[in-house]
């Protein structure tokens, strides 16, 4: 049943019961917002998608006004205009003006309103908001003083998240964004899972930048730098170079990072594929047991934190092995570090990686055994895409003219573990194979790889079966654990991610990504997979080759005691 | 003298003329229209402690013991006239009862010697307090001939000050719980809804929207369960109204909850009220207490089919939480945060079910609106606008206290007839109504009938009915700043007009108000600038905040500004404050005659404005002086003034 509604002297059609904004945005009309986020509950906080509708005596939020009778709305009258252009400049009276020194400089929200509205003069001044800047997180800096209170990081880490790491405090103009008891990031329960990185209008919330100090050692002969990429960046780092969401740079990276100086380059799928190979060994060690079954994979660090911190009575539960990219990260320096030393004194290990909760995970204890990292600088997708704008690069070149690759080194299966779902379904597939001694049609598991938070399926293997399940997105995945905890669902395999669609969403990918967009990711991973002559880890050659030389036994001593650590229960960081 | 339950019951349900004569004599017992023995009643409301009423009850209970008086003690609520507490009242067997003023704990004896002696001291005699089957004191003034009562119309303030809000069988006593009990026996939810609707009553809070409207609209959502809430966060300073009602007559509001609650079929009501308020809440507490033992509260009450739970929930005090969704946000146990209407409570409130928030004085008519009828209250006040309005008066005012009016009245009956104006010798210059929010109201607008449209009329508002009274010792900017500077600690700080709105505007009132040591020369031009960009700010804030906080943020400004304008233009740009009350912007001088030319105050002047030789006089230099005022204090020869 549709409204009529008559927007700017324009009829347009509105259902029921939905928001102004949601049928102006359906009809291609543009209402500038702040605090709004589609997934959301509307908070009406930031004002700026006011518009004027007949008969009401003060201007309304288009976010959260239903529509339930014929109504008469402007949405650009001179009213509306200066309303939020005062709302704007209100915004900008006491925030630092830094714009020339911010990290969000040109990608701000503030920014391009303050631009759209133009605002070209200091109507009202105010005193500058200043200090009390957090960097002590190794992944997310919160920066209060640039903080335009929208609410969207405390929805997302509450709502989605389930964290509750992020929330208002204090009142009025004393109101700021901060942690339970005023604690240090650091010191919070925050698991660095970046989604609030994200959704940050300003550069209040930023990653913890760590490019600037890698570029000496690219220059330095004497460094053997070795960096590895994952998947997830293959698939997103376009998007910053100017490609369309979900082009595959798969083939130009590899190129583009030795350009940038980088001795060695290696694609985090290959720890991915090893971990599979170990996963599908400790599944089998306990299948058949009353407990601790049904496996949980621990490959997401802010899941596992989240765990530790949340529902430690799951932690026998989960698999005891440390992330693909900290696999990726023993193996570069415990085997191929040593082949390719060639007299340079020193090894420094990269991960460019779409997670920011990684940049936590590489200086937390368990990863830095006697004070050495495993890794030692860790880079989001869009620091990246910042190297490569200063290199100089031109992409088009590299890709049509550059014929000297490298030594590239990749998994197979473990490229799937970019998207939620994926590293459920390549385990299963080795899973399957040893069940039974026959390989899986990976066709069997295409009802798995549906747009949803929670999906499940049943794998028939031989005789018996194997239900698989895989869920993103804390609150999400909290719900799920109720039910396991009251013993609800029966599950052989859970496929935990922090993030809401996986890695594809981690908190180090190019902002803001819309439904679309994560879409295209999440296609162009399983395209990858679909069209990969080899689709399991069990059959890359060089994790044979790896297990040949080097681990021997999947699950056997050697890779135990690199690839395997605890979990402890613990209130916070 | 508390009576078995089952007589109270029968009394309250059953309608006095059809009562026995040993009934009705208990009646005339409960509602201590005949006494036994002599009764004291000491008001120990908050104002009646503050003045003393602590040591008056313990002197009064000394002189009983002490002389062996067989008499009742009691406390009471207050009868409005807060400015002469403690106030207390006394009522002989057989006599009317007799209020006095000011009985502080030294006057105690011999008050009370007075009286047993059948003589009424003048000079502390309020009034007496007509009652049937009682003898009049001769020679003492009825409470209703005296102004102050004369031109009110007590309805919900009726028993306040006269009934001891501990005791449910003196409420029953004076008609007390029938209304409720009519309306479970006789009447379905929509009748009294229904009722409600034709009495015309309005929400008190200030918004003035139609009580029975609101009801019918919860109502008539469907829903597994509906909430009422009573608002009683009343934290507007120079407000008092609601406290006044809860200490003075808790009955009479949890009837009234009960009431409404029955109206929209909801089982479950909720008091939210703010912590500090200690007194209101002993008593409402107790009065919960007492009807559940009486079984006028919880499951199945008097076997009419009806449950009803009324729990107590105390705020933390925040400003903010008197706004119904940020109070709902609050008693959810989240922050306290107004969000978005529409959807409206009545639809989505407590837990997402359909809840009907009302405040204190709009549920302390309803008993009364039951028990005689629609037609009565419509009779009382204006036609689109029934009923009385309770105001509390502050500020510089002869009297100060609660004052009960028919709609329609003018602020002139209010504060130049009811309260006596401004002290003698003074001159009115303003009235400020609705507290932080609220407007200031000049002397040419005082004949202003009082309801809802008028005050739009004229772009002003009754708020929650605080008047604060300002005579011509009041710098009128002065006043607007503090409330500036109230409204923008109170900001919850989730939308922007509010949150950057309030703080700019204190900040210019601020700046109006003081001297920077160093000021340079264009800040005349800014301060003038700064009160500009106020009035287009303040439109915005009006047009686009989230919850009224945010819109009425600016009225104190706004209407300053219209009918106070050259006190602004006597800041901004003489740098002077006309009544002499910014400390900052005072002109010093040093009389020569005076001064000794001990040179103290040059050495102590923080700006060295102040230059001579010694045992010369010295001389303050206008252009340097910050007018923090050291000089004079220093001086010991009382040589520095001001102008």
């Amino acid at each position: 049943m549709g409204i009529r509604l008559e927007v700017n002297g324009r009829e347009i059609i509105a259902e029921k019961g939905e928001t102004i904004l949601s049928a102006l945005s359906r009809h291609g009309m543009h209402v500038p917002t702040i605090c709004n986020l589609k997934e959301l509950s509307p908070t009406g906080a930031c004002r700026m998608c006011v518009v004027e509708v007949e008969g009401l005596e003060n201007l309304v939020p288009a976010c959260s006004f239903p529509v339930e009778g014929e109504l008469k709305i402007k949405t650009h009258s001179s009213r509306v205009l200066r309303a939020r252009k005062t709302n704007v400049e209100l915004l900008l009276s006491n925030h630092p003006d830094d714009c020339l020194y911010c990290e969000r400089n040109l990608s701000c929200e503030l920014q391009s309103l303050a631009e759209h509205l133009h605002i070209r003069e200091r109507r009202i001044p105010g005193k500058k908001r200043s200090g009390g800047i957090d960097r002590t997180s190794p992944a997310i800096v919160l920066d209060p003083a640039k903080c335009i209170l929208c609410g969207r990081c405390v929805r997302v880490c509450g709502e989605i998240m389930a964290t509750s790491t992020l929330d208002f405090a204090g009142r009025g103009n004393e109101l700021k964004i901060s942690t339970s008891l005023a604690k240090t990031l650091d010191e919070s329960n925050c698991t660095a899972c970046g989604q609030c990185l994200n959704v940050c209008p300003t550069g209040a919330l930023t990653e913890n930048i760590q490019f600037p100090g890698l570029e000496p050692h690219l220059s330095d002969p004497k460094a053997l730098v070795m960096v590895q990429y994952t998947p997830a960046v293959a698939v997103s780092l376009g998007e910053l170079l100017g490609y369309r969401p979900g082009t595959d740079l798969g083939k130009t990276i590899p190129v583009l990072l030795r350009r940038l100086g980088f001795d060695f380059v290696v694609e985090s799928s290959l720890g991915a594929d090893v971990m599979i190979m170990e996963q599908a060994a400790i599944f089998q060690e306990r299948k058949g047991q009353e407990k601790p079954y049904p496996l949980i994979t621990s490959s997401c660090p802010a899941w596992v934190q989240f765990c530790e911190m949340n529902f430690p009575e799951l932690l026998p539960f989960l698999s005891p092995l440390r992330s693909p990219a900290q696999i990726t990260g023993i193996l570069m320096k415990e085997r191929f570090a040593g082949q390719l030393m060639h007299g340079k004194k020193r090894v420094i290990s990269v991960l460019v990686t779409s997670c920011t909760a990684a940049k936590r995970e590489a200086k937390s204890g368990e990863m830095t055994p006697q004070g050495i990292p495993v890794i030692d600088f860790v880079l989001t997708t869009r620091e990246l895409a910042k190297m490569i704008r200063l290199s100089g690069l031109d992409l088009e070149k590299l890709q049509s003219g550059e014929t000297e690759a490298p030594v590239m080194i990749h998994g197979y299966a473990g490229k799937l573990t970019a998207a939620a779902g994926g590293e459920a379904e390549c385990l299963t597939r080795s899973i399957y194979r040893q069940e039974t001694g026959s390989e899986m049609d990976p066709s069997k598991l295409q009802r798995f790889r549906i747009h949803k938070s929670y999906r499940e399926a049943t794998v028939k293997t031989g005789k018996g079966s194997l239900r698989i399940g895989a869920v993103n997105g804390l609150a999400e995945a909290v719900r799920l654990l109720e039910e396991i905890r009251a013993g609800r669902t029966q599950l052989d395999l859970l496929e935990v991610m922090a993030c809401p669609d996986g890695c594809i969403n981690g908190g180090g990918q190019p902002l803001r990504a819309r439904e679309q967009t994560l879409r295209a990711r999440t296609k162009a991973i399983f395209d990858l997979d679909n069209g990969a002559e080899i689709r399991t880890a069990h059959h890359n050659p060089d994790v044979n080759r790896l297990y040949k030389d080097y681990l021997g036994q999947s699950g056997g001593e050697t890779s135990r005691s690199l690839f395997q650590t605890a979990f402890t229960g613990r209130k916070d960081n | 003298m508390d009576p078995d339950k089952e007589l109270l019951l029968r009394l309250a349900q059953t309608d006095p003329s059809g009562l026995g004569r040993e009934e009705r004599e208990h009646l005339a017992l409960l509602s201590r229209q005949v006494l036994e023995q002599p009764l004291i009643m000491v008001n120990s409301t908050t104002s009646g402690m503050v003045a003393g009423a602590g040591e008056t009850w313990r002197a009064v209970e000394h002189y009983l013991e002490e002389r062996n008086i067989g008499a009742e003690i009691r406390e009471t609520g207050s009868i409005g006239l807060l400015s002469e507490e403690p106030v207390l009242s006394v009522q002989l067997p057989g006599r009317t009862r007799l209020f006095f003023r000011r009985v502080t704990a030294d006057r105690v004896p011999a008050l009370l010697d007075d009286i047993f002696h059948m003589v009424i001291p003048a000079e502390l005699v309020i009034g007496q307090l007509p009652g049937n089957r009682q003898e009049t004191w001769s020679d003492i003034r009825n409470l209703d001939n005296i102004p102050f009562f004369a031109l009110q119309s007590r309805i919900v303030l009726e028993h306040c000050g006269i009934i001891d809000p501990f005791s449910l069988a003196e409420y029953v006593g004076r008609g007390g719980y029938s209304a409720f009990l009519s309306v479970i026996r006789r009447y379905t939810f929509s009748e009294v809804c229904n009722l409600v609707i034709r009495s015309g009553l309005r929400g008190r809070s200030g918004g003035g929207f139609p009580t029975g409207l609101k009801w019918k609209t919860a109502a008539d959502t469907p829903s597994d369960q509906k909430y009422l809430i009573c608002n009683a966060e009343e934290s507007d300073p120079g407000a008092f109204t609601d406290r006044y009602l809860m200490e003075g007559n808790p009955f009479q509001l949890l009837e009234g909850i009960a009431i409404a609650a029955y109206a929209i079929g909801s089982n479950r009501a909720y008091i939210y009220i703010r912590s500090e308020l200690k007194d209101s809440v002993k008593r409402i507490d107790h009065a919960i207490r007492e009807l559940r033992n009486f079984g006028l509260l919880g499951d199945n009450i008097l076997d009419s089919g009806y449950n009803l739970q009324i729990s107590l929930r105390k705020g933390p005090g925040a400003f903010v939480c008197g706004e119904e969704t940020a109070l709902i946000a609050s008693l959810e146990g989240r922050r306290g945060m107004p969000a978005p209407k529409p959807p409206y409570p009545t639809a989505t409130g407590y837990l997402g079910r359909p809840t009907v928030v009302n405040n204190v004085e709009t549920l302390s008519n309803l008993p009364g609106i039951i028990r005689k009828g629609p037609d009565w209250f419509r009779s009382i006040g204006q036609k689109d606008c029934p009923g009385t309005k309770i105001f509390s008066i502050s500020g510089r005012s002869r009297i100060t206290g609660l004052v009960e009016v028919p709609m329609g009245t003018t602020f002139d009956v209010i504060v130049n007839k009811i309260t006596g104006g401004v002290e003698r010798g003074r001159e009115l210059k303003a009235v400020h109504v609705g507290g932080p929010l609220g407007y200031m109201i000049p002397p040419a607008l005082m004949d202003l009938e009082i309801t809802y449209e008028n005050l739009k009329k004229h772009q002003l508002g009754m708020g929650s009915g605080g008047i604060l009274v300002l005579d011509d010792r009041t710098c009128v900017v002065n006043m607007v700043r503090y409330f500036t500077a109230y409204v923008d600690k109170q900001s919850c700080g989730k939308c922007i007009p509010c949150r950057e709105g309030t703080r700019r505007m204190a900040e210019v009132m601020e700046r109006i108000c003081s001297r920077p040591a160093d000021e340079p020369d264009q800040s005349a031009l800014d301060r003038f600038r700064g009160v500009l960009e106020m009035e287009s700010l303040s439109g915005v804030m009006k047009d686009t905040s989230l919850c009224g906080l945010g819109q009425n943020a600016p009225n104190p400004v706004m209407s300053s500004l219209k009918y106070f304008r050259e006190e602004y233009e006597a800041h901004v740009f003489d740098r002077v404050c006309p009544s002499n009350i910014c400390t900052q912007l005072r002109s010093w001088f040093i009389d020569v005659d005076l001064c000794t030319g001990c040179s103290i105050c040059a050495k102590r002047c923080p700006a060295e404005a102040i230059i001579g030789t010694p045992r010369h006089p010295y001389f303050i230099v206008q252009e340097k002086c910050i007018g923090c005022g050291i000089c004079y204090e220093v001086c010991k020869f009382s040589a520095v003034y001001y102008k």
